[in-house]
């Protein structure tokens, strides 16, 4: 037994109102730069729908993720090593700019240079990859809250078509994604050069872009299509989980930020051992099962000789993401089917069916009602299956029983009932409280349990020597000007930031305006002076 | 020996071996982020899925078809049993496929790198010298290929050869290629201008190609110092 240590996400899909304040965060954060106009860490689709980039869970097309093969070997559904390098010179599964959407900006120009005219000018769209005028057609939530025609939908394609109409009528939520930081991440196996890693310490998933040389078969190899190409640099980039922060034991952007509070990050220790056997099960429906017997009970006494600083194996005794994963069993993963064992798990939602009961005038609170809607309304169920459980009814229906079962419990708590009597739902009394306070009342700490970085005390985070003057670095005069050498670590970047932050009183006078900043060139006031080397 | 053969086929080699060794350790030491193939498949795939596998696979042809021109011997050959006429049928068989096919592909590419507007967008003015030179070196290349049709006594083998093989171990014989003719000239010498361009184009995407990847374990982990 190998125990490893993995801070993982659960969303709870019933309190997103589809806002995107997480998608727009994270872009100001992470994507704003040329080259990656296009890209979405973080994106919010409307489901049924297309998802972003458009059908990309159709993996016979896109051939993403893992299979087995005949002899039942784990082997990557677009192809193995020989054949990555045999089609190194032009990957022949990619989806192209149009897949995602032609990104844009406007001629804003023309509202102050047009001629005097008894029309009002216009800013006219400017295509962002040819600079040539553009028709807008698509983006990456151009079908948000079913703008669109959410039939060419994947998942809606496995659910049979008797239903499809009824379900559109009725059905409707949103699912934020960013990268699912895999147990067994595709994307990691199918690079080529080794740039992709997965970090032992904490299990965020990241691209070295000093060794990534723009292959691009990592943009094939994850199902979820949460590799990106900047078309700028000519590398691979990706959601970072926002690791600066989470070091430091803040939470990330998208969580921070999230307006309903939907997000939850905490630790997961797993058995890397057991990684492998539990992504080749042979049947689909099992994977969701495998994958919670490579979780670890953190009170297990094989923990504490586990090689793991103290504080990590508090926060995950702690941690909220185990207990709505393995414990209250409500948090499914998104399309295991895909083995990679994806670690941002999902509660679903339970209020459409709350919606649809209310709308034929029951009481949409009542647990028997609620109890007899889920099992009457099979799409909604169906349909959550495909997506959480590759097709298997059983854990969606647990995990819907529950929440409506606290749903109802907690109304009659609340109406100040004498005895209220939980519904049967395989939870206590005691459990459906915590459930609710963990679901309905956590506050920022307890839906945030983060430990800071291995091996260092709170607030100090290191890069192996906390110092500008390194060979090679900032303190260092560089030969070939400013942009040539290496870039400082973004922790030592953040972590002087931070201080300089905390422990200055004046307002420097060279403030930049981050929004204004198009990522070229470094303006002044983007980092802290430089002090005199004494 | 003229002032200006020895300065050709003595010094400019030397230079051009100092700048590209020189060229790709400073490349390598301050420039790992711009190290890449520079892709421009999400613009465009459907010529670069035809031209770009065509292009590189002969041009890999091509290197082969080099390395057994120039470094071995004419009378290693022959000691192994390939006459002079067997040597120059075949050189000329599978190096004219390889090199028109190279002349071909880089064709389509620039025809692409050209026409498509985003392509052509992201084409810097490293990017465009780059090209004019490969274009070169591939059709002076293939125009000495067919030159070759005739096999003389005077070929490549007894003239650039033995001097491309003299710059390796320090002793350039520069009569030797004094004796080449005026089409091996010229391609020598735009190849000693690509190899030039190498450390500091798109071109450096060559010294990564991948082949650890059939070795190292799928899965990469990393651990911070501790």
């Amino acid at each position: 037994m190998r125990i490893m240590a993995q801070i993982a996400m659960v969303m709870n899909l019933d309190k997103c109102i589809g806002c995107h304040t997480c998608s727009v965060t994270c872009k100001q954060t992470w994507t704003n730069r040329p080259g990656v106009e296009y890209v979405w860490f973080n994106n919010v689709e409307t489901r049924p729908g297309q998802g972003y980039p458009r059908r990309y869970e159709d993996q016979d097309r896109w051939r993403g993720g893992w299979t087995l093969n005949r002899k039942g070997k784990l082997e990557l559904r677009a192809g193995g090593r020989l054949r990555k390098l045999l089609t190194i010179f032009a990957n022949p599964i990619m989806p192209s700019i149009q897949d995602y959407y032609e990104p844009w900006t406007y001629d804003y120009e023309n509202l102050t240079n047009a001629p005097l005219s008894s029309d009002i000018p216009v800013a006219p769209p400017r295509s962002l990859i040819s600079g040539e005028p553009t028709k807008i057609s698509w983006s990456a939530n151009w079908d948000d809250s079913l703008g669109g025609d959410p039939s060419p939908d994947p998942v809606l394609a496995q659910v049979s078509d008797q239903v499809k109409l009824s379900f559109e009528e009725a059905f409707m939520f949103y699912l934020p994604r960013i990268c699912e930081h895999c147990l067994n991440p595709s994307c990691v196996a199918s690079c080529p050069s080794g740039a992709l890693y997965k970090r032992e310490e904490d299990g965020i998933v990241l691209v070295d872009q000093d060794r990534c040389r723009g292959w691009r078969m990592c943009v094939t190899g994850c199902p979820y299509k949460k590799m990106y190409f900047n078309h700028k640099t000519g590398k691979a980039e990706k959601c970072t989980f926002c690791y600066p922060r989470v070091e430091v034991g803040l939470p990330t952007v998208c969580s921070e930020t999230c307006v309903g509070r939907l997000r939850y990050l905490g630790v997961l220790l797993y058995d890397a051992d057991r990684v492998s056997a539990a992504a080749s099960v042979p049947d689909e429906r099992d994977l969701y099962e495998a994958q919670l017997d490579v979780f670890i009970d953190p009170d297990d006494p094989a923990v504490a000789s586990a090689d793991l600083p103290p504080d990590w194996v508090e926060a995950a005794r702690r941690s909220p993401v185990y207990q709505l994963i393995k414990k209250y069993r409500i948090a499914l993963p998104l399309h295991p089917e895909y083995r990679t064992l994806p670690m941002v798990w999902y509660v679903p939602p339970l209020s459409p069916v709350v919606d649809a009961l209310a709308g034929t005038g029951h009481d949409g609170e009542d647990a028997v009602n609620l109890f007899a809607a889920i099992e009457a309304l099979r799409i909604p169920v169906g349909y959550l299956a495909e997506l959480f459980t590759a097709g298997d009814p059983a854990p969606v229906n647990t995990a819907l029983r529950r929440l409506a079962a606290m749903r109802s419990y907690m109304r009659a708590v609340n109406l100040g009932e004498p005895h209220p009597v939980p519904p049967d739902a395989g939870l206590s009394e005691d459990e459906l409280r915590d459930m609710y306070r963990l679901l309905a009342l956590a506050r920022y700490d307890e839906r945030y349990v983060i430990p800071t970085a291995y091996g260092n005390p709170p607030g100090v985070v290191e890069e192996g020597v906390c110092s500008l003057d390194y060979d090679g670095g900032p303190g260092m005069q560089q030969p070939f000007g400013e942009a040539s050498g290496r870039p400082v670590p973004v922790s030592i970047e953040n972590f002087h930031g931070l201080k300089e932050r905390q422990t200055s009183d004046e307002i420097t006078h060279d403030r930049v305006n981050l929004l204004n900043w198009d990522g070229r060139g470094t303006p002044a006031g983007l980092f802290p002076p430089r002090r005199k080397k004494s | 020996m003229s002032w200006g053969e020895s300065m050709l086929w003595i010094v400019a080699p030397y230079i051009t071996i100092v700048i590209f060794v020189g060229g790709l350790i400073w490349r390598y030491r301050y420039d790992k982020f711009g190290w890449t193939t520079r892709s421009s498949q999400l613009y465009e795939s459907r010529l670069l899925r035809v031209a770009s596998p065509l292009f590189h696979y002969a041009l890999l042809f091509v290197i082969v078809g080099h390395i057994t021109g120039l470094l071995i011997p004419r009378n290693w050959m022959e000691a192994i049993g390939v006459s002079n006429h067997a040597y120059h049928v075949n050189a000329l068989t599978w190096g004219g496929i390889a090199g028109l096919a190279t002349l071909v592909a880089v064709g389509l590419l620039i025809y692409r790198r050209r026409t498509v507007g985003p392509v052509f967008l992201a084409t810097t003015n490293n990017d465009k010298t780059m090209y004019a030179v490969l274009a070169l070196a591939i059709l002076s290349g293939v125009v000495t290929t067919v030159a070759g049709f005739v096999p003389s006594e005077v070929s490549y083998r007894t003239t650039v050869a033995p001097w491309f093989r003299g710059v390796l171990i320090l002793q350039p014989d520069v009569t030797a290629m004094a004796h080449a003719s005026g089409l091996y000239k010229v391609h020598t010498l735009i190849g000693m201008v690509l190899i030039v361009l190498f450390p500091f184009s798109r071109l450096v995407h060559a010294l990564s190609a991948p082949l650890g990847y059939l070795f190292r374990p799928y899965i990469v982990y990393r651990r911070r110092p501790r």
